[in-house]
């Protein structure tokens, strides 16, 4: 899957810029971001605040009030999605480009089963019999790793772990097959074993299904191990894009600052390291 | 284990549950004393108007002139009033005016000031500005006041004495669900909602709304007491219910040209007011210690 990338990308951003005019000035969040994404898992890293998140939810026109989107071109399959009126673009949101919210704890409605939230994505969607979305999701439960859909399904979602939770989330996203799914720290509220589980069955749909995966985290190691390619971003800027399993020779000195500051287990550490920061970043275009 | 669970009778047992926490609740509401005398209270008044034609012994509007005014006892146990009708009868055909009062203000207002609040509470902005402004404005009045340039506006009867009521209790409602919104309309699961394709509709009325639904159900209870006091109030004052009917308030309103020499003419109304508005009060407290356990001070 990976040496085939296609010809025709899903996802093409060029100068994507997010503004919030404030009582200061404008803050600038997203300052003229390129990149593009193919059927592939593409990560995206960079500290608390540099703009990951708001990248994502600049694609699906989501980025909160009084946020100001603006980019010379933003297409997914052909389609611009600066100029699709809202009703299409409702169309697109979770049917064609699917996001994971960070924690299960707050991204599902409390007093709702998750069986009825996971078949209310599809009843959205598609035109069909609550049975036939009954059918969808506990199937989609069970391939999300779930042993015992069923119990899942009646559960609220205070019953399940977080594990548990995340991964109804994603069948959640996933149940109206989307081309393109954002994961937004979708393993931060989840320790590291529960977070492998979830990580696993990410990749195991992604392949399967061909879908492109924009992974965003603030863990450098982890989106190393775990995607094809890797977008570092600063201060709204992206620093530079480097193959995973290049990402040993990264050039940046913010790359290499964050990959030094990654504590390791054999070298007992008196002094941690300082993530360099030059502001002069800002200036420069992004690579 | 878990393959054990795994049957079709699953939903009866999320049923069960459901029972059960209906039952915790109804188990906690028992054990609050002031509570269950409410309950009694208010029990007592649906008994009331539902078998009024039953326990009544006279017609509520029969006159008999030459029985006006008998003191309590004998054939007349509240006595009779300046028009020789029977006081307990009376009573009984009033609770019926005042359970429907209550009932009809209820439904209309819990819905209105759900949707005022949750409308203004997501969209925020100007249609926030709007709608919290005119509910300011009603707030801005005495209710009891307000109904009665209402009411004199539309003319008195009792169903305008039920429109006003209405229109002075929603923006209570209002804020309280805007309240809530406000905290939910930042939440993940609403982002989440809306990423997935929900459209605003759907999100307030399957997301939002539900999760108010709680607060809006406490605050009416214990407004319930309110709109009793408000409905005698208005008949009182002759702008409510209109003569013949048995109306509380307007049956007072009678019995004080005679307070001094005959006291049950507006005496027993009066308690059964009391009483009403105090058990729908405490049922209302204890409602609210059950179902939101945030606000019980515990």
């Amino acid at each position: 899957m990976t040496g085939e990338r296609n010809s025709a990308p899903l996802l093409r951003v060029e100068d994507l810029r997010v503004k919030f005019p404030g009582h200061g000035g404008e803050t600038h969040a997203v300052r003229g971001v390129n990149f593009e994404l193919g059927r592939e898992k593409l990560g995206l890293v960079g500290e608390s605040g540099s703009g990951k998140s708001t990248v994502a939810r600049a694609l699906l026109r989501l980025v909160p009030r009084p946020g100001i989107v603006s980019a010379g071109r933003l297409e997914f399959a052909g389609n611009d999605l600066m100029a699709l009126p809202e009703s299409a673009m409702r169309e697109l949101r979770g049917r064609r480009i699917a996001m994971i919210l960070q924690d299960p704890r707050f991204s599902l409605n409390p007093v709702m089963t998750v069986g009825r939230q996971i078949a209310e994505t599809w009843l959205a969607h598609f035109q069909g019999l609550a049975g036939e979305a009954q059918k969808r999701t506990l199937a989609m439960l069970g391939s999300v790793g779930f042993r015992d859909p069923d119990r899942a399904a009646q559960a609220y979602p205070h019953e399940l772990s977080g594990g548990e939770g995340q991964r109804a989330m994603i069948a959640m996203m996933l149940i109206a097959e989307p081309e393109v799914l954002i994961a937004d720290e979708p393993t931060s509220a989840l320790d590291v074993t529960v977070r492998n589980q979830v990580l696993a069955v990410l990749d195991d749909l992604v392949k399967r299904r061909g879908m492109g995966l924009l992974f965003i985290s603030h863990d450098l190691g982890l989106v190393a191990s775990f995607c094809d390619r890797i977008i570092v971003m600063y201060a709204g800027r992206i620093l530079e894009t480097v193959k995973a399993s290049g990402i040993a020779s990264a050039r940046h000195p913010y790359t290499r600052g964050l990959l030094n500051a990654e504590p390791r287990i054999e070298d007992a550490r008196t002094e941690l390291a300082v993530v360099p920061r030059d502001p002069a970043w800002l200036q420069e275009p992004a690579p | 284990m878990t393959d054990a669970v795994q049957t079709p009778g699953f939903s009866a047992s999320r049923l069960a549950a459901w029972l059960d926490s209906v039952a915790v609740a109804a188990a906690a509401f028992m054990r609050n004393p002031l509570a269950v005398a409410g309950l009694c209270l208010v029990l007592v008044l649906v008994a009331m108007a539902a078998l009024a034609p039953a326990l009544a012994p006279y017609d509520p509007t029969a006159q008999d002139l030459a029985n006006r005014l008998l003191p309590p006892g004998g054939v007349h146990p509240f006595g009779t009033d300046e028009l020789g009708r029977d006081i307990a009868s009376r009573i009984l055909f009033g609770a019926r005016i005042t359970l429907r009062i209550v009932a009809l203000v209820a439904v209309v207002v819990a819905p209105l000031g759900l949707l005022v609040g949750v409308t203004a509470g997501y969209f925020g902005g100007w249609v926030e500005s709007v709608l919290m402004r005119v509910t300011d404005v009603f707030l801005a009045f005495p209710k009891l006041i307000l109904a009665l340039a209402l009411v004199s506006a539309i003319g008195p009867s009792l169903e305008n004495a039920i429109i006003a009521i209405a229109a002075t209790s929603w923006p209570a409602y209002a804020r309280v669900a805007r309240a809530e919104t406000v905290a939910l309309r930042g939440a993940d699961f609403v982002a989440a909602a809306r990423l997935l394709g929900a459209s605003h509709m759907r999100v307030v009325a399957l997301h939002i709304a539900p999760l108010c639904v709680s607060s809006v159900l406490v605050r009416l209870t214990l407004d319930m007491a309110g709109i009793v006091l408000t409905a005698a109030g208005l008949g009182f004052l002759g702008l409510g219910a209109q003569p013949p009917l048995p109306e509380w308030g307007a049956m007072m309103a009678a019995g004080r040209a005679y307070l001094t020499d005959q006291w049950w003419v507006a005496a027993v109304p009066g308690f059964a007011i009391l009483l009403a508005s105090l058990g729908f009060n405490l049922v209302g407290d204890g409602l609210r210690d059950v179902l939101d356990p945030r606000e019980s001070g515990r």
